[in-house]
């Protein structure tokens, strides 16, 4: 996604991609000039600032249950103690939280990766038929598709709910639908249970707009002459797909993979409305959400819980930041 | 359904969505002459235009629809859901907060993201700082709102204060009150969480717009006399007034549609409630058809100019570069 995505994307480029090598904003004269202990010394409290929250956190998780109740984590400096009791009780579950984390982690899992692979697939569809299979009314719809992006999923949740466990007009609900196919039906939406089907189905559609819009912008500027020598040697457009625009959009498509996988993993509302709140199919953010009402004193518990649940995104970000900056400052008008 | 049954049905889904695809394009491509190019277009674009008309067309014509309605969706009643947000006491406390959210959460993480960028600039290694301040925007509202719960965890003044911000305000002296009952002051705590998260997000925009000014701007002024907060004022900003804006607009609609980090902390009680997180419960708790519909248009209609804005300017700077 180079310059022609959102502009904020493009600036995220700039700024995460050469943090150390571009200084072209100001001279070194005039760098020197201004710059000051002062300055360093704001910085670096700041940064403490922002991360000690997290470092109690983690800390937090790994003293004993009385220490962590009874005392600051701040003092393991004078009190080093440490355990990993914690973990392995809130992840399989132990005499104050039965169950644990862990079915809720693979929820999590199971709801992300597929509601991160559909809609990029069908957004890169759409947008190349959108950009290079152009016809009358392509215009019209890639600017609808664009204006969509205004609509909060607010807007959708009790219609949705209503399609999935109701039906629409008379119409046969998704439930009925899925349930009535033969064998694979009962195992894929129990009777009388969750199931994960609609997660998918609405993470895919809340994707679309956004996906469709920042691969187009990428897919657009791909060179023409590679699509027309294409088509004149007798390519399908199926063909140009698979073998031109998926492989030169892979920056685009790792960016936009990775922003919507967190995007999804991080979700509650969506999750709240159609996973429901049972360990069939709800993700973490619902079960911490739920023990935070219920455990929210036993704090060596949550604490333990909240870092399982956000270490998923920190790995992404540590290891592929890159590609994270961009994919989530393009999209962070989404919602 | 235990876990390899998940598993398995996780894997089962991608493999069907992506042999069936692979199947249509191979019978497809196997089409000739005329036929073959509006086939391509129905079979690219068919699924991504069907649903994003399920999914947010035609719900939000709904939404708009059962807006007029009862709280069961079978009565005409006007605008009396809407006549019922603005003119019931009980809900001034979530139309102020949404709107003390919307003003001051963007405007507090633009201005720590704008000087944090400025000094930074000047700064040799900023990359472990810019990552550090970064991060928060990887965690979830709800991670978030843990590790701030921790933030300011109360303790009976008898016991040990083991939160933070209690612990800090007793080194003075001061008797921490219970920080999330503390009205109206606990708006401004959970506040606090989501500028946590953003100040990264301006940071990293606002740097490089900071950046991409060019060196012969800040000379020729420098040369002119100009030096740090007129510098600042005169050339930093006006260079980067678009980003600014965009910075601005791109928090202040994630605000609007912020309602984890409430639900998490207070669940709206204690007079925290917000806009979003009324709607949530207005349509879910209450099952009050009408009023969450109601409630989730005039979110739709108070994000609209934000959006619009924040497109216009990304285009005017899109068409200066």
């Amino acid at each position: 996604m180079s310059v022609e995505t959102p502009g904020v994307a493009a600036k995220l480029e700039e700024a995460m991609l050469a943090p150390e090598a571009d200084h072209s904003g100001m001279s070194s004269a005039l760098r020197r000039n201004l710059s000051s202990p002062w300055a360093t010394a704001f910085v670096v409290i700041l940064t403490i600032l922002w991360t000690i929250p997290t470092l109690g956190l983690l800390i937090t998780s790994l003293r004993p249950s009385e220490l962590a109740s009874e005392t600051g984590w701040w003092t393991v400096i004078t009190n080093p103690v440490f355990t990993l009791q914690n973990y392995s009780e809130v992840i399989s579950g132990g005499d104050t939280i039965p169950g644990g984390i862990a079915p809720y982690f693979i929820n999590s899992f199971v709801i992300s990766i597929p509601a991160a692979l559909i809609p990029l697939t069908l957004a890169l569809m759409a947008a190349y038929a959108l950009a290079w299979v152009p016809f009358k009314f392509s215009n019209a719809i890639f600017l609808g598709i664009f204006a969509l992006q205004v609509v909060p999923l607010q807007m959708a949740l009790l219609p949705l709910l209503q399609l999935y466990n109701l039906g629409w007009f008379g119409l046969p609900s998704l439930k009925e639908i899925v349930q009535a196919i033969p064998v694979l039906g009962a195992w894929v939406w129990p009777a009388g249970g969750t199931s994960f089907v609609p997660m998918w189905i609405s993470h895919t559609m809340f994707a679309l707009p956004l996906a469709i819009f920042l691969l187009h912008n990428f897919i657009s500027q791909l060179p023409r002459d590679l699509f027309e020598a294409a088509r004149v040697d007798g390519a399908s457009h199926f063909l140009i797909f698979r073998k031109i625009v998926l492989p030169l959009s892979v920056p685009a498509i790792a960016s936009f993979a990775i922003f919507q996988f967190l995007w999804v993993w991080n979700d509650l509302l969506v999750a709240l409305t159609f996973a429901g709140g049972t360990v069939a199919t709800a993700p973490v953010t619902v079960y911490l959400s739920a023990i935070k009402g219920t455990y929210g004193a036993q704090l060596h518990l949550i604490t333990a819980g909240a870092f399982i649940a956000i270490i998923v995104p920190l790995i992404v970000f540590f290891s592929l930041q890159r590609f994270f900056v961009r994919g989530l400052l393009a999209g962070s008008v989404k919602g | 359904m235990d876990y390899a049954s998940k598993l398995t049905l996780m894997v089962s889904v991608v493999a069907v969505f992506f042999g069936v695809l692979l199947l249509v394009f191979f019978l497809a491509a196997r089409a000739k002459g005329k036929a073959q190019t509006p086939l391509a277009r129905l079979i690219f674009l068919g699924p991504a235009a069907v649903l994003v008309l399920i999914g947010l067309v035609i719900p939000a014509i709904q939404t708009t629809y059962y807006s007029f309605y009862n709280s069961d969706g079978n009565k005409f009643v006007g605008a009396k859901n809407y006549s019922w947000i603005f003119t019931t006491p009980d809900n001034w406390v979530f139309l102020r907060n949404t709107a003390l959210w919307i003003v001051i959460t963007p405007i507090l993480s633009t201005v720590l993201g704008l000087t944090l960028a400025l000094l930074m600039d000047r700064m040799k290694r900023e990359s472990l700082p810019k990552s550090l301040i970064f991060m928060p925007m990887a965690i979830s509202f709800v991670g978030a709102s843990i590790i701030w719960g921790l933030v300011y965890e109360y303790r009976d003044p008898a016991e040990t204060q083991v939160g933070l911000l209690s612990a800090f305000v007793s080194l003075f002296g001061i008797e921490p009150p219970n920080w999330l009952l503390w009205q109206p002051w606990n708006n401004f705590l959970l506040m606090v969480i989501m500028i946590w998260i953003q100040t990264g997000f301006a940071m990293v925009v606002l740097s490089a717009a900071i950046k991409a000014i060019p060196t012969d701007v800040t000379e020729a002024a420098m040369l002119d006399g100009a030096t740090g907060w007129n510098l600042f004022r005169k050339v930093t900003v006006p260079m980067i007034r678009g980003t600014l804006v965009v910075v601005l607009t791109t928090i202040a609609i994630g605000v609007l549609k912020v309602f984890d980090i409430v639900r998490t902390m207070t669940n709206g009680n204690f007079g925290t409630q917000v806009l979003a997180n009324e709607m949530y419960a207005q349509a879910f708790v209450q099952f009050d058809k009408g009023r969450g519909s109601a409630l989730a248009v005039v979110l739709f209609v108070a994000v609209i100019p934000l959006i619009v804005y924040n497109v216009v300017q990304l285009r005017k700077e899109q068409s200066i570069r």
